[in-house]
């Protein structure tokens, strides 16, 4: 288990390298035009050129990169080129924003997903039918959408919660709460269905499988059969989706927070790229990519806890 | 997802004649009614796209300042106007096109990188490590934040943008390519077409690529829905041109504009549901129709029973242990018939008996053991007789009753010993549950009679076995392991339902010596399931000939080994292989034997 833990790891690392890598390279090919709206009218290709190497941008590609990643490990990850603010301390307050709604979508999506994958699989006929319909209806809906249309009846029509607006946890819990639920709710529903439609179908392979019959023939309860045994094998697919599925979110988080005007890390995003604000955006990148890269291997270690196979063959 | 309410006879694409198939394929999505609804609104949708500049009267950019915040209706305006002034309807027609756009860019980049190095890397072993790697890389992307941040580059230009997002959606392409190309290239007919001198490319497109289309075609339908809700999301987020109207720019004028106008964030909104649930149900739709139909979900219970089903067993002055009467067991076939694959089966057993139940594959003696343990398929259904252990009818019997009876009066040793074991639990959990489930044993007082038990099936080192995960004893242990765990509670039925099969020759013969010394400790009867004759003369008192359902010749072992009554039989005897029939050339090595291959 250690050594599979130090291989994902190492894995997991050398990923992060690379792709901020290729984020730097492909955002390499703006600097001008980035610098250009900077300077204005007294855009020049000598002013231009002299900002570049201000800034050190003149330089080879690799080279500017491996001098930003050596501060990166130091923890410096530069300063924004509007507000002169440090990156590494812009970030955080934003990203708690967005994975304050993400965290508890995720939470709730999990447990009613393996509820509802769990029931269908092992009830079959009507069961099934109507917990499939209700995963298709996530499906169907795009959560922008649902977003809009909580806010218009829970906000506007009805008042009970705030349409937007971002409360912090420190000034007032309630308020807090108040402020997340309607992202939370429209964030959910599409991760559950996708996460409870996976469960089912591993849960069905699973319940066919020839222990499960032989467990029945030493007396094992259908109850024990399902949620000890059959559940615990589905848990490692369903958890490879349950990755994925908080990256989706992630992503869906960071259009929904504009419903809400809540200032999140999508918001800071879409601000600091219509700016070209490149050292935001590569700190942007490092958080982004950083937590990809330990959610996949929070899955992959958890596989290998659950699976005993896993640990030897990957 | 959802299964189509008509044909679901036809499953799995057939692997050879991909013309043939897609015909078919396209035939029964024609006359699937969902699929022609959702199929027809999205055509309809494309085309008033196309026709965009003929349906309105205007262009979508073109403000008018006198029809600011116009109400549907309006002359000019069906849709009414938005707050700049501009014809919605216009706007709306041109945001199909840009979905449209959008979900042609994003699945097709998506399609070819992901196909071609799915070919690749599931075809030559050697490069699969490298597509792996990009791909694992390729995920790693945090998809709709790279988008925003990549803004400075694409200039928020939804075509380039879609186009960095069909790399980001190759990897689902990608693993789908690559799982089914290692399928298809380890069949038999391809290494034959490789031998024959055909090359890689010509192999490629000719066998790997009618198989993987279906799988392709489905996920193609998902690629376009994710790509226009992300687009429309983008939109919404404001990364984009503003010149380009489009589902998202819309739905965030609308709800900027809520209180003055509602409809005009329901014109987009709607457009962009209904758009985005048919593709999803078309998908579907799709997927019902090239893959056949999905796994049913079914519950664990016992059997269910015919209509009007009554056990029918005269009482006997001496029951047996075990007596089956005229059992039958049916399968419902697509139309809805049933087709009996165990019929009319009569069958005794007394203690301390070996009874060997012989046939080949497919004769239902499987079936029928499974009728006597009451776990039989979900989709079975018990037909007639009358199944009693110990004088307690068990057909119709409450899953309550038969858990007791199974773990105490009957049990069971199964083929494939590797699959019969939970992979993660270790190999003593497994038996301590067994003995606790039965017995009501405390854990310490299970575990010792587990340890006990190891040693009785004669496991070198029962401690290090007990704490072992399947995988990491051999076949034969497994199988000792599995009978351990079938004579923890001393059963007086014990049904082996081909236990020696599976194994390698030389534990054949250990596996056996072991079932008849246990026998004679606990003084069980044992039904043996088996095709092969050696063993019946091993072990067998009496024998039990099955063939398609029905039996055929029942007696003393001895008497059908001297005197078979039955030609089957005497079939079944010629087919023992003698010396002078052993082939003398060295055996071929397959690769693993097939999981779960029982039934």
């Amino acid at each position: 288990m250690l050594i599979y833990s130090a291989r994902r790891l190492a894995s997991g690392f050398v990923l992060f390298i690379l792709v901020a890598f290729i984020t730097y390279w492909l955002l390499s090919f703006s600097f001008d035009s980035v610098i250009a709206v900077r300077l204005g009218a007294s855009a020049t290709p000598e002013t231009i050129a002299a900002v570049r190497a201000d800034y050190g941008l003149d330089r080879p590609v690799v080279v500017q990169y491996v001098d930003w990643l050596t501060g990166v490990f130091q923890g410096d990850l530069g300063r924004s080129f509007y507000t002169q603010e440090p990156v590494a301390d812009a970030i955080p307050p934003r990203l708690f924003v967005t994975l304050s709604i993400v965290v508890p979508a995720l939470i709730i999506a999990t447990i009613i997903a393996v509820f509802l994958g769990t029931f269908a699989a092992s009830r079959g006929g009507g069961a099934d039918k109507a917990a499939q319909g209700i995963m298709l209806f996530g499906y169907l809906v795009p959560n922008l959408l649902i977003a809009i249309l909580l806010t218009v009846v829970l906000a506007i029509n009805l008042g009970w919660l705030p349409a937007t607006g971002y409360v912090r946890f420190g000034d007032d819990p309630s308020g807090w709460l108040k402020s997340i639920t309607i992202p939370v709710i429209a964030l959910f529903i599409g991760g559950a269905a996708n996460i409870a439609n996976q469960v089912r179908g591993t849960m069905i392979d699973e319940l066919r499988k020839d222990y499960v019959r032989t467990l029945r023939t030493r007396g094992v309860s259908a109850r024990t059969i399902v949620y000890k045994h059959a559940l615990r094998n589905a848990a490692g697919p369903a958890l490879t989706v349950f990755g994925l599925t908080f990256i989706n979110m992630f992503g869906g988080a960071l259009i929904i927070e504009q419903v809400f005007a809540l200032p999140g890390f999508g918001t800071f995003s879409f601000n600091s790229a219509l700016q070209g604000d490149f050292p935001v955006l590569m700190g942007l990148t490092v958080f982004g990519v950083g937590m990809t890269v330990s959610v996949n291997l929070l899955t992959d270690l958890a596989n290998g806890w659950l699976n005993p196979k896993a640990r030897i063959y990957s | 997802m959802t299964s189509t309410p008509s044909d679901s006879t036809v499953v799995q694409p057939s692997e050879t004649d991909g013309e043939e198939v897609r015909k078919g394929a396209l035939a029964r999505l024609v006359r699937d009614p969902q699929a022609v609804i959702t199929g027809s609104i999205l055509i309809l949708m494309i085309i008033a796209g196309l026709l965009a500049n003929v349906i309105a009267q205007h262009d979508p950019n073109e403000a008018n300042l006198y029809v600011v915040n116009a109400p549907p209706g309006t002359e000019g305006y069906p849709l009414g106007a938005d707050q700049a002034g501009r014809d919605i309807l216009a706007r709306l027609l041109h945001s199909i096109n840009t979905a449209v756009v959008s979900a042609l860019i994003g699945a097709s980049v998506a399609l070819t990188i992901g196909t071609a190095f799915g070919l690749v890397g599931g075809y030559f072993e050697r490069l699969r490590g490298v597509t792996e790697w990009t791909f694992t890389l390729i995920m790693t992307f945090p998809g709709i934040l790279l988008l925003i941040l990549l803004m400075p580059l694409t200039g928020g230009d939804y075509r380039a943008t879609m186009l960095v997002f069909g790399v980001l959606l190759s990897p689902g392409i990608y693993r789908i390519v690559r799982n089914m190309t290692v399928g298809v290239s380890r069949e038999l007919y391809v290494d034959a077409a490789k031998v024959s001198g055909v090359t890689s490319s010509r192999i490629l497109r000719r066998h790997v690529l009618s198989v993987v289309r279906g799988p392709i075609v489905i996920a193609t339908a998902f690629l376009c829905g994710t790509a226009i809700s992300t687009q429309a999301g983008l939109a919404f987020l404001g990364v984009g041109s503003l010149s380009i109207p489009s589902f998202g720019a819309m739905i965030s004028e609308g709800f900027r504009n809520i209180g003055l106008a509602p409809t005009q964030y329901l014109w987009p909104a709607l457009t962009l549901g209904v758009m985005n649930a048919c593709i999803v149900l078309f998908g579907n739709a799709l997927r019902d129709t090239l893959q056949g139909a999905q796994p049913k979900a079914q519950k664990i219970a016992v059997a269910k029973l015919v209509d009007g089903f009554e056990a029918d067993a005269e009482s006997e002055d001496t029951p047996a242990l075990l007596s089956i009467r005229d059992l039958g067991i049916a399968y419902p076939s697509p139309s809805g018939a049933l087709n009996e694959v165990v019929r009319g089966v009569s069958l005794d057993l007394k203690p301390g008996e070996t009874v060997g139940l012989v046939g080949e594959s497919g004769s239902g003696k499987t079936q029928t053991a499974f009728g006597v343990l009451g776990v039989l398929p979900n989709e079975a259904i018990v037909t007639r007789g009358s199944v009693r252990i110990d004088g307690t009818e068990i057909l119709g019997a409450p899953e309550s009753t038969l858990r007791k009876l199974r773990g105490d009066a009957i049990a069971y040793v199964p083929q494939e010993p590797m699959s019969n074991l939970d992979p993660v639990y270790t190999v003593g959990s497994q038996l301590v549950e067994g003995i606790r489930v039965a017995t009501g044993l405390s854990k310490r007082e299970a575990k010792s009679r587990a340890l006990e038990l190891l040693e009785r099936v004669g496991i070198p080192d029962p401690r290090r076995t007990f704490d072992s995960y399947p995988h990491e004893i051999s076949g034969g242990m497994a199988q000792r392991v599995l009978i351990a765990g079938a004579v923890a509670t001393e059963p007086k039925i014990l049904i082996a339902d081909e236990p020696t099969t599976a194994l390698d020759v030389t534990v054949q013969a250990d596996i056996l010596d072991l079932l008849r010394d246990l026998q004679q400790e606990m003084g069980m009867g044992i039904i043996l399931v088996t095709h092969n004759f050696g063993v019946v003369a091993d072990i067998c008192s009496r024998i039990c000939v099955m063939k398609e359902g029905e039996v055929v010749e029942t007696g003393e072992a001895i008497d059908v080994f001297a005197n078979p009554q039955h030609e089957y039989t005497t079939m079944l005897l010629n087919a023992i292989l003698d010396e002078d029939t052993v082939r003398t050339d060295p055996p071929v090595s397959v690769g693993k034997p097939t999981e779960g291959a029982s039934r």
